[in-house]
């Protein structure tokens, strides 16, 4: 069967937000994603390296209460995501495994910079204290000062970096 | 009255489960959305693209407009929800980079799971670089821990700091916002790229 269009893009944004509201109604906190991966790894450092966790000034507060880092907000949540998407990609027949990329680029250097993406952002991400999600989209809708920093500043610097990574995507 | 969970001492695992009702109901926007599809994303830069825009702008005033609407009626305690704290430095390098991490990438976070959750074998590694990015910030964190603190100006917000009502400031971005999607639309037939966007 032929895959199914994008939902209108305004019509998303309003579910978007909607979704927003109610995780600001029902639990005083916005959305997230960089920080599920972030107690996803300090679950694995956990798991591969006790000691190294509670030595480490970074990791040891989320081994404090004695539990596991993955039970948490954020950490569900993530794991809710990775649901909530693949229902929608069943719905619209979006679900197929491929690399996405411009016919100009190898498969391997999409996945090489797919990586290095992926290193800088969560870096980014866990010096501002959020990403896209966290910071820019939940910082916005409480009027913080660092949701719209953040937004400019990523949104910023993408434009920036767009003239050197053209190649990659046009 | 809510926020909910705060105010009733639900106990934690209710809180778990909303998390993750919500990470569904979150997910399943961010497909819907197209923001599964890091050539729809990375649209936004090069113009041919710009559902980023209108899905974002959208969504951050839904939810700004309708927690003060909620506010006004006495539903939602708007002293008890979170507001991110400002560390300038820290908000300011950590965005340039991630602008960087999102044009090499193609996908931030949350839509490279949005992307993985339907089979996108860039985004598995992309977000595989991103636990490589968690493991590296926590083990550099000591040297740069002193830069990541400075110029600390709290949980700070923009009303305020602009000497507006929230009210205000609401008309104000959905004003611009109103501009943001009129020159988006200009923008995609200026550079419209059909070889592209038929392909998605």
């Amino acid at each position: 069967m032929n895959k199914r269009n994008y939902m209108n893009p305004y019509l998303a944004g309003v579910l978007l937000g909607l979704v927003l509201l109610a995780a600001m109604f029902l639990s005083g906190r916005g959305l997230g994603a960089s920080g599920g991966i972030k107690y996803t790894v300090v679950a694995l450092v956990g798991a591969v390296d006790k000691q190294h966790a509670m030595e480490s000034a970074y990791y040891s507060k989320y081994f404090e209460n004695g539990e596991s880092p993955l039970k948490n907000w954020l950490a569900l949540e993530v794991f809710g995501m990775v649901l909530g998407g693949f229902i929608s990609g069943a719905l619209s027949h979006r679900l197929k495994f491929k690399i996405e990329k411009s016919p100009k680029i190898s498969n391997n250097k999409r996945l090489l910079f797919a990586f290095l993406g992926g290193v800088f952002f969560v870096y980014g991400a866990q010096l501002a204290r959020g990403c896209t999600s966290g910071a820019a989209l939940s910082g916005m809708a409480v009027l913080s000062v660092a949701g719209f920093v953040t937004m400019i500043a990523i949104f910023g610097s993408a434009y920036i970096f767009a003239w050197f990574f053209r190649k990659l995507w046009i | 009255m809510g926020p909910l969970t705060i105010l009733s001492e639900l106990p934690e695992w209710i809180n778990l489960l909303i998390a993750f009702c919500i990470g569904i109901g979150f997910g399943f926007a961010l497909e819907q959305a197209g923001f599964s599809s890091s050539r729809k994303l990375a649209g936004m830069f090069y113009g041919y693209d710009t559902t980023v825009l209108k899905v974002f702008f959208t969504a951050a005033i839904v939810a700004l407009a309708g927690s003060q609407l909620l506010s006004y009626f006495g539903l939602l305690n708007l002293k008890l929800v979170f507001v991110n704290p400002y560390y300038m430095n820290a908000t300011i390098i950590g965005g340039i980079i991630m602008g960087a991490g999102f044009i090499m990438g193609g996908y931030c976070p949350g839509t490279g799971i949005s992307a993985l959750s339907i089979g996108k074998i860039d985004a598995m590694i992309f977000l595989l670089g991103g636990m490589v990015g968690a493991f590296l910030f926590a083990e550099t964190y000591p040297f740069i821990q002193t830069m990541a603190m400075e110029n600390y100006k709290g949980p700070m917000q923009i009303d305020e700091w602009m000497g507006v009502s929230p009210e205000i400031f609401t008309l104000i971005l959905i004003l611009a916002a109103i501009a943001l999607f009129w020159l988006a639309e200009l923008a995609e037939k200026k550079f419209s790229r059909a070889e592209i966007t038929n392909d998605l």
